[in-house]
């Protein structure tokens, strides 16, 4: 050994001394067997469609027509329905895009970042919330393809040879996002998918009629719980959850580019990318706690998603929330020791200006509200804590209406200022997307398995290939 | 009767049981063997004697493939096929081509890594006898099983099945093609 043995060189004291065992949290708790978590997942799919469920999906779909017929109008008739006008040429779409990526964020988070931290909670929640990362994407996706204005040619994002014969503008980092985005997706949909084999074989193996048989069947690829297969998925589960950690960051990034390469005051900044990923990370989180929490309570999963679980989760809504409240501190501050004049009038007009009443609401959803999670007990309190759920999903959208428009409507030029109003049909296209996210989250709830029931199994206690030795239960 | 046995399936009630008998398994010689879980167990790998997953070299190429793709593919569109000064940067640099090439990297290597496990696996096989067997489907939810092929050098149906049940075994069955 090349270094002095660590007993000798140790204080006396140390050996007497002994760290306090903390026992660690249950999982998964009433000591659930494999079986009961088998039913309480698969039961979910397999039972009669409740009917509150069709109440929702009807509701869902209400709600999704605005976006649909937000859109018809928009196409048919011109971009100029939205409430685009100089100086503000980027308006509600670019604030929902980024308010919907953002939310997809912790979806990521939870399957690739936890994963790779052994956080072994995440395994009751990451299936939900990879369901809502992709999901939100579809959201995302839908504002700047029709942003583009003439839709049909969207596909000229892609470096695909077209009629102009010319390529796309790489230096450009709204062609990188367009990577980015497309990246995301399409790697969100791949985890999510492999991650669900094993349970869809569970499903397979569970369905009773032909076509279910089918259906899983086919999905399910044959899996079949082989050792030697379990062996090189997980391998594959880790190399996923190592690559999607630089995906997820490098999407709010270059999303957070897309402002930042602009030499406008208040978004040509270098603090955009760490803010940006904290609020995206921050903003998912609300948006898992505003799902999960309901579903906790209606299928009575409270076993697998267990107070242990939510306290996890308000922590990290906190630690992102007050990540978020430091970069508003830290624009500030900048702002002003910068001395440039544009960027300190920018910041004092966000929070002095005709949008204060945003700066404002943003400030109280997303710097205030998260601080009540220090308290265990509001966050053992599960009514409140949905409800500070919701201010956070509230606080992110204005978050980035602050920003895209504040900076937009009153720039290095006072005679082109102005003030930027959305139209009814961009109140409408949002508010619609609410109900395509809902009929997307809602068909998974019925057809797919709500929770990674294998990934439960391997983080229950009685998973432990040692604890059988003294207890035989 | 014999050829058509694919092997013996037997079973095991909890994830400490399935361990030893893997081990016993293991030392005794087995080659065409395997365990089916409902979940990895943790440990298992070893237990079996399996060697490191090899879903790494697939990911390798496809990251290694991404990344050239993406830098060759800027550079030939922006700095060779159709040259277009936009705001006096230049036609090509590393700099601007790196984003989307850093995406084209994490995305191939998913791809990878997905096709790896798949071709590794022997995936999809919707046929298997494992398949078949009456308790499959508590294959995937609450029990362990250990399966010798019937075509291991150290099988034989009478004294496999003894060895089976002396390590543990709750039932031990036959497989059929």
């Amino acid at each position: 050994m090349a270094h002095a043995d660590p007993v000798i060189d140790r204080p006396a004291i140390l050996n007497e001394v002994h760290p306090a065992v903390l026992p660690r949290p249950e999982l998964v708790t009433n000591n659930r067997d494999f079986t009961w978590i088998t039913n309480a997942v698969s039961r979910i799919v397999e039972e009669p469609t409740p009917r509150w469920w069709w109440v929702m999906f009807g509701v869902a779909g209400f709600v999704a027509s605005f976006t649909v017929i937000g859109l018809i109008y928009l196409v048919s008739t011109g971009t100029g329905v939205w409430g685009l006008a100089n100086p503000a040429n980027w308006g509600w779409a670019i604030v929902n895009f980024v308010f919907w990526i953002g939310i997809g964020h912790a979806g990521t988070l939870i399957s690739a970042i936890l994963c790779l931290l052994r956080q072994k909670w995440r395994t009751s929640i990451n299936r939900a919330a990879e369901a809502m990362t992709i999901f939100a994407v579809v959201c995302a996706g839908i504002f700047p393809v029709f942003h583009v204005g003439r839709v049909w040619f969207a596909y000229w994002l892609l470096p695909l040879p077209n009629a102009n014969n010319i390529w796309p503008n790489f230096r450009s980092p709204l062609m990188w996002d367009v990577f980015a985005v497309s990246t995301y997706a399409t790697v969100s949909v791949l985890f999510w998918y492999v991650g669900m084999i094993p349970d869809l074989a569970t499903l397979r193996d569970r369905a009773k009629s032909k076509a279910k048989q089918l259906f899983y069947g086919l999905f399910a690829m044959g899996w079949r719980g082989s050792n030697r297969h379990w062996s090189n998925y997980e391998m594959m589960y880790l190399l996923l959850a190592a690559l999607s950690t630089p995906l997820v960051l490098s999407v709010h990034t270059i999303v957070s580019f897309d402002f930042a390469v602009a030499l406008l005051p208040g978004w040509h900044t270098t603090i955009f990318p760490p803010y940006f990923v904290a609020g995206a990370i921050f903003s998912g989180f609300g948006m898992v706690l505003t799902l999960v929490l309901p579903l906790r309570a209606v299928y009575k999963l409270e076993d697998l998603v267990t107070q242990y679980h939510i306290d996890c989760m308000c922590k990290i809504t906190l630690a992102t929330g007050s990540m978020v409240g430091y970069a508003y501190a830290m624009e500030f501050f900048i702002a002003w020791y910068g001395a440039n004049p544009y960027e300190g009038f920018a910041f004092v007009n966000r929070a002095f200006g005709p949008y204060a009443w945003a700066y404002w609401i943003m400030v109280s959803c997303n710097v205030i509200s998260p601080q009540l999670f220090w308290f265990k007990k509001i966050r053992e309190n599960t009514w409140l804590v949905w409800v500070i759920s919701i201010f956070v999903n509230v606080g992110m959208w204005f978050e980035r209406f602050v920003i895209a428009v504040t900076s937009l409507a009153r720039d290095f030029l006072p005679s082109s200022w102005g003030y930027y109003s959305p139209t009814i049909v961009d109140i409408f296209t949002y508010f619609g997307t609410f109900g395509v996210f809902s009929v997307l989250f809602l068909l998974f709830l019925r057809f797919l398995p709500l929770m990674a029931m294998a990934e439960i199994k391997a983080v229950s206690p009685q998973a432990d290939p040692h604890a059988g030795h003294n207890d035989h239960h | 009767m014999a050829d058509n046995t694919h092997g013996l399936l037997a079973a095991f009630e909890t994830p400490a049981a399935i361990m030893a008998a893997a081990e016993k398994v293991r030392d005794a010689g087995y080659q065409r063997w395997d365990v089916h879980t409902p979940f990895p167990v943790h440990g298992m790998d070893h237990a079996m004697g399996l060697r490191r997953s090899k879903v790494p070299r697939f990911t390798l190429v496809g990251g290694l493939t991404g990344f050239t793709t993406g830098m060759l593919m800027i550079w030939w569109m922006g700095g060779v096929d159709y040259p277009l000064i936009v705001g006096g940067k230049p036609l090509f640099s590393p700099l601007f081509a790196f984003p989307p090439s850093y995406e084209l990297t994490i995305l191939l290597s998913a791809f990878g890594s997905i096709i790896g496990m798949f071709v590794l696996n022997k995936l999809p096989m919707h046929y298997h006898p494992v398949l078949k067997h009456g308790q499959a489907s508590r294959m995937t939810s609450d029990r362990f099983f250990v399966v010798i092929d019937a075509r291991d050098p150290e099988f034989h149906p009478g004294k496999t099945r003894e060895f089976l049940l002396a390590a543990g075994a709750t039932e031990v069955s036959e497989l059929e093609n």
